[in-house]
């Protein structure tokens, strides 16, 4: 006992802190994962964090699976944002296979990327939105997302896990409706966007919720491993989409937004302004996409037969369709033997795909760098001493997909 | 951007000798590898150095070659040097009898959880990790699943009466 120590009266109680198990399955967590809190009434000791509980061995099953099988298990990683998991993955194939996409291809990707990265910001910080009591805003862009889910729909046929596009393109060109719905999406949303930041940004209970909690500063975000915005909020404008350009994102004018002290409310923003760019890089490449005209206008994949799986009509129809397609089922395509580690700018970050080929159908070994999973670790280092209520907003903030946790 | 592949792979023979050996570069990306012990040596080394900063830890993971013996296991470093956008892959192998590594969560706080991640699927031991326990699987498992030895159910297989599920049963 330290001399400094306090005596008690007799009788009275000696200072405890409870443990507190929030989660698995708690509704402010959204997802599934533990946090055993240790609290001094509603002040935060010390955490630990438990992972796993979605776990489903997506790199094992991966090496059982031909690349075209692969693809919707990426689509569960980062369930929020399922078509830009799929597109890095293709990417991953084509950079290994050496494929190499038209300009077109790359544009309709980029498109469908964008659109992925808003609905995925979109749930983010309506759902910071939520944790601070505000469910208006939340329901409001929900019919945003959804809009944005029927483009999805119409390119692929899927809304929430959609395994679009192949290695090499897409499955079909889009469809007129497929642009009137981006055309009307790209005329509505920034009024509603603008609307959805008048709510909060300048809110005073929004902001008093949100300044200056959950914070990390730049050096120990790097040393933790962040990346997107997480990491651009504290301060480092790191994005993969600049840094090592894929799909032509060299064409595209746009900015990365940072912030400065990397709390819940930097994050907010950071999310809040990279949707203004991404909205941005959709109209440019919208405009591109409309500058092909007439056979330019019909590529929706690289002429890579012994990769592209082709269309169903023509394996019905076409000798070397069919071929192809056997081929790429049965897994007898050559598969070059090689190392090969691509990157994308994911919703939460860089989503890296570490890929061992040794000329197999399947890959030998297949690792996912999930950015989730790399940053949750922080959790701790962000919330100590904070208020419990503040936990639960800095782990909304911080974007934390259950699917993508645990692979 | 100023530093360059040869340059590293420069730097590094000149401190390490002949410890850093088998240069490649896979699509343009600079890989090679050191015997395990020399691990954090060279991440420090790579980290400290004024030129090279490789300060970001961007994914550790390992890989299992059941038919290298004696090099069983590879540790595979990915790291990034943010300020020249430079990437490069360190590997460090290690024998199935002794799976012994250091950990490097002492450099990288980002290496905690891949470690765990790591030592649960393949059982690397990760020496001085100050909390080397399961992450994804349960404590009380007993094996290493992502060891090649552990196969995935055959899919051909015809024992299993699985109507529900399209296999077996009578069409």
């Amino acid at each position: 006992m330290s001399e400094h120590h306090i005596k008690l009266p007799e009788g009275s109680i000696e200072k405890t802190t409870s443990t507190l198990n929030l989660g698995p399955t708690h509704p402010a967590t959204h997802g599934v994962f533990q946090n055993i809190l240790e609290l001094d009434g509603e002040r935060i000791v010390s955490t630990e964090q438990t992972v796993g509980y979605i776990h489903r061995a997506f790199e094992k099953l991966a090496e059982r699976r031909p690349l075209y099988q692969i693809t919707p298990i990426t689509d569960r990683l980062n369930y929020c944002s399922s078509p830009l998991n799929n597109m890095g993955w293709h990417m991953t194939c084509e950079k290994l296979l050496g494929v190499k996409t038209p300009k077109r291809v790359d544009y309709l990707r980029i498109i469908i990327m964008e659109l992925a990265r808003i609905s995925d910001h979109l749930i983010c910080n309506s759902i910071v939105g939520v944790d601070a009591g505000a469910y208006t805003g939340f329901l409001y862009v929900m019919q945003y997302r959804e809009l944005i889910y029927e483009i999805y729909e119409e390119v692929c046929g899927s809304r929430l896990t959609t395994n679009i596009g192949r290695i090499g393109g897409f499955e079909r060109n889009f469809n007129d409706i497929a642009f009137q719905k981006l055309d009307k999406f790209l005329k509505e949303y920034p009024r509603v966007l603008r609307e959805f930041e008048n709510l909060f940004q300048r809110n005073r209970i929004f902001m008093d919720r949100t300044i200056g909690t959950g914070a990390i500063s730049a050096e120990r975000a790097l040393n933790y491993g962040f990346t997107g915005p997480n990491l651009r909020a504290a301060g480092v404008d790191y994005d993969v989409r600049v840094h090592t350009p894929y799909s032509s994102y060299e064409d595209f004018e746009f900015n990365i937004p940072v912030g400065t002290t990397g709390d819940n409310y930097d994050r907010w923003l950071v999310r809040g302004k990279e949707m203004w760019e991404s909205l941005s890089i959709l109209e440019q490449a919208f405009r591109k996409v409309q500058d092909f005209k007439g056979t330019e206008a019909e590529v929706f994949h690289a002429d890579v037969p012994e990769y592209y799986l082709p269309e169903k009509k023509d394996v019905y129809t076409k000798m070397e369709a069919l071929i192809y397609h056997f081929k790429i089922i049965m897994g007898e395509t050559k598969i070059p033997v090689g190392e090969v580690y691509h990157s994308i700018e994911a919703a939460n970050g860089e989503l890296g795909f570490y890929f061992i080929s040794d000329g197999g159908r399947t890959p030998y070994r297949l690792h996912f760098r999930r950015p989730c999973f790399i940053y949750y670790q922080a959790f701790e280092e962000l919330v100590k001493g904070g208020m419990l209520s503040d936990a639960i907003m800095t782990m909304s903030s911080l974007n934390l997909i259950a699917g993508e946790l645990d692979a | 951007m100023s530093l360059t592949n040869e340059h590293i792979r420069e730097k590094l023979t000149e401190k390490f000798g002949e410890l850093v050996s088998g240069f490649e570069e896979p699509y343009g990306l600079l890989s090679f590898e050191a015997p395990k012990e020399q691990n954090l040596k060279v991440l420090n080394f790579l980290y400290d150095d004024e030129e090279l900063k490789f300060r970001f830890l961007t994914d550790l993971c390992a890989v299992h070659y059941p038919d290298q013996p004696g090099r069983e296991f590879a540790v595979v470093y990915h790291l990034h040097n943010l300020e020249d956008n430079i990437r490069l892959r360190f590997k460090v192998f290690a024998p199935l009898s002794q799976p012994d590594v250091y950990t490097a969560s002492g450099l990288f706080s980002a290496a905690n959880w891949q470690e765990r991640e790591t030592y649960d699927f393949y059982g690397i031991n990760f020496v001085g990790h100050p909390n080397l326990k399961r992450i994804m699987n349960v404590e009380e498992m007993d094996y290493f699943p992502l060891r090649k030895e552990f196969p995935l159910e055959d899919q051909s297989r015809s024992d299993k009466d699985d109507e529900m599920f399209g296999r077996g049963g009578t069409y």
